[in-house]
């Protein structure tokens, strides 16, 4: 497959050609309700069964604990609306890295009178268990903290979080769209409540969001209908995208652990090679564990949505925590909880690499960066007036 | 891609960018915290604005912005160049994205902060 110069994995993947072709026929000849009672549509429902395992299988899950949503967003949304709602009142610890869907879906339950307690997070993008056991209180009933962060790609120590709450008797969410399909996730050795996932991070299809619910927890629904996905999430299945994600996970068992270590090697070399060629380059998220795919950093003293274009110019596909490339006149809230000035977190590019990434693209990167960065040093009033020679 | 094939074009621009030794006139406005910083420089003479520059820490509309600003006024009066509105910038750019226009009220500024310094150091 040729996905050529593309450096935003985290933000989406491609299908993969195997999975696209497992989910065709759910279009054509297949195309039949799974809730229907004919043949054809029981072996749709099988098909659509099966997959479910395949995913279950990849985080440590048993079938019946994964529910299909739309999408990430909508996961997270169930989770945390469905789980507080159901609880009816109470205080929720999020931390400040949070991806949007879960920082303003808590602070939508803020709103609706729950108490929110926002954990910082240190310089290298991690999240202290002692600022946790500080900010339970008698009345918590939920802790959400991603897993792996899409900006930085730290990994947060899940299991010390996961115990410390449950030790409190609170459940704890975790926002695992970054941490799937990248590293090793075991909902059952570590003891997790609920898990948020998406299709279209691990080479499935955009469309479909998954959820892990323990056995036995009750979440409150937020889609009404005809009762699928045992009434917490009714409409139609999307069964193409279901069937693609689980050829998607059964994919990533055999191949993860290869993909990573090549994506680690690579990185390592992008930052040593970027560390030594472009002067006043700074590490977000410098720090193990993080994850493999991913390299932030900051480029002193010049804008970020700039360098974007410019790269775009030679093909190279990136994003950035500036501004610029959001709708909003704030950079990244990830980058400004890590202590980075504003100025800093507008200047940075986040690099995240995957399965289709090879060792061109890598060349193609290191040549064409260090100069988009000098000549919009260049053009900065900041560059030079920095420089010891004024 | 968002822009339009003009601010593309004065993005690239080498000509305007830099800065002017010994310059008439400085303007310095904009702010980290909103990612768009911009200095104009100015040379003048007889009321002709004979040199400008700019340096921009900023987006692609920042910097396209900036260049374009710098060519609309250099040659031109300073009465003259005191009348080049954001607007006009950003029509001479075939207009930019709502979320951008910000940026094009930058350039007015730089060019009003730069004339302001010339005039206060030469009354």
């Amino acid at each position: 497959m040729n996905v050529s110069n593309y450096f935003d994995y985290n933000a989406t993947t491609p299908v993969d050609p195997r999975v696209l072709e497992r989910m065709l026929p759910f279009f054509t000849e297949r195309f039949f309700n799974p809730s229907s009672f004919y043949r054809q549509a029981g072996e749709v429902l099988a098909d659509m069964e099966g997959a479910r395992a395949e995913l279950a299988k990849l985080i440590g899950a048993t079938p019946d604990e994964i529910l299909f949503c739309g999408s990430g967003t909508e996961s997270d949304n169930l989770a945390i609306l469905g789980s507080a709602r159901h609880k009816g009142s109470g205080h929720i610890i999020t931390s400040a890295i949070e991806h949007p869907a879960v920082l303003n879906t808590c602070k939508q339950l803020q709103k609706e009178g729950f108490g929110l307690t926002i954990l910082p997070i240190d310089s290298h993008g991690f999240v202290s268990p002692e600022d946790l056991k500080k900010a339970l209180r008698p009345d918590t009933i939920l802790v959400s903290i991603m897993w792996a962060n899409n900006e930085i790609g730290s990994i947060q120590p899940i299991a010390e979080l996961a115990k410390i709450t449950r030790e409190h008797g609170a459940l704890f969410h975790t926002d695992a769209v970054q941490a799937v399909g990248k590293l090793p996730v075991d909902v059952e050795a570590i003891g997790i409540d609920l898990l948020s996932f998406s299709a279209h991070k691990i080479y499935g299809p955009k469309g479909l969001g998954l959820l892990y619910k323990r056995r036995g927890l009750r979440l409150k629904a937020l889609v009404f209908g005809g009762g699928h996905e045992k009434g917490l999430r009714s409409g139609t299945e999307n069964v193409a995208a279901i069937v693609g994600a689980g050829e998607a996970a059964r994919l990533l068992s055999a191949e993860m652990a290869d993909d990573a270590m090549r994506l680690r090697q690579w990185r390592d070399h992008l930052q040593e090679q970027i560390l030594a060629v472009i002067p006043q380059v700074l590490i977000n998220g410098d720090q193990e564990p993080r994850l493999a795919n991913t390299l932030n950093i900051s480029i002193r003293h010049i804008e970020g949505e700039s360098m974007l274009a410019m790269l775009e110019q030679f093909g190279l596909a990136l994003s950035s925590g500036s501004a610029c490339s959001s709708k909003s006149l704030d950079p990244s809230h990830v980058l400004l909880a890590l202590g980075r000035a504003h100025e800093d977190a507008h200047g940075s590019l986040r690099i995240s690499m995957g399965r289709f990434t090879n060792e061109t693209d890598i060349k193609q990167l290191l040549t064409h960066l260090p100069p988009v960065a000098a000549r919009l040093r260049q053009i900065s009033p900041f560059w030079r007036n920095q420089q010891p020679q004024g | 891609m968002l822009y339009s094939k003009k601010v593309m074009e004065q993005f690239q621009k080498t000509e305007h960018y830099g800065q002017i030794e010994n310059a008439d006139g400085i303007g310095k406005v904009g702010n980290t915290r909103c990612g768009d910083v911009m200095w104009i420089y100015l040379k003048v003479d007889d009321g002709v604005i004979t040199d400008a520059k700019y340096e921009t820490f900023g987006c692609v509309a920042a910097i396209a912005t900036s260049s374009m600003a710098i060519g609309m006024i250099k040659g031109k009066r300073i009465e003259e160049a005191l009348e080049v509105t954001n607007k006009a910038v950003a029509e001479a750019l075939d207009g930019l994205p709502p979320e951008k226009m910000h940026c094009s009220m930058l350039a007015e500024e730089g060019i009003r902060a730069a004339i302001e310094d010339y005039q206060s150091r030469h009354v």
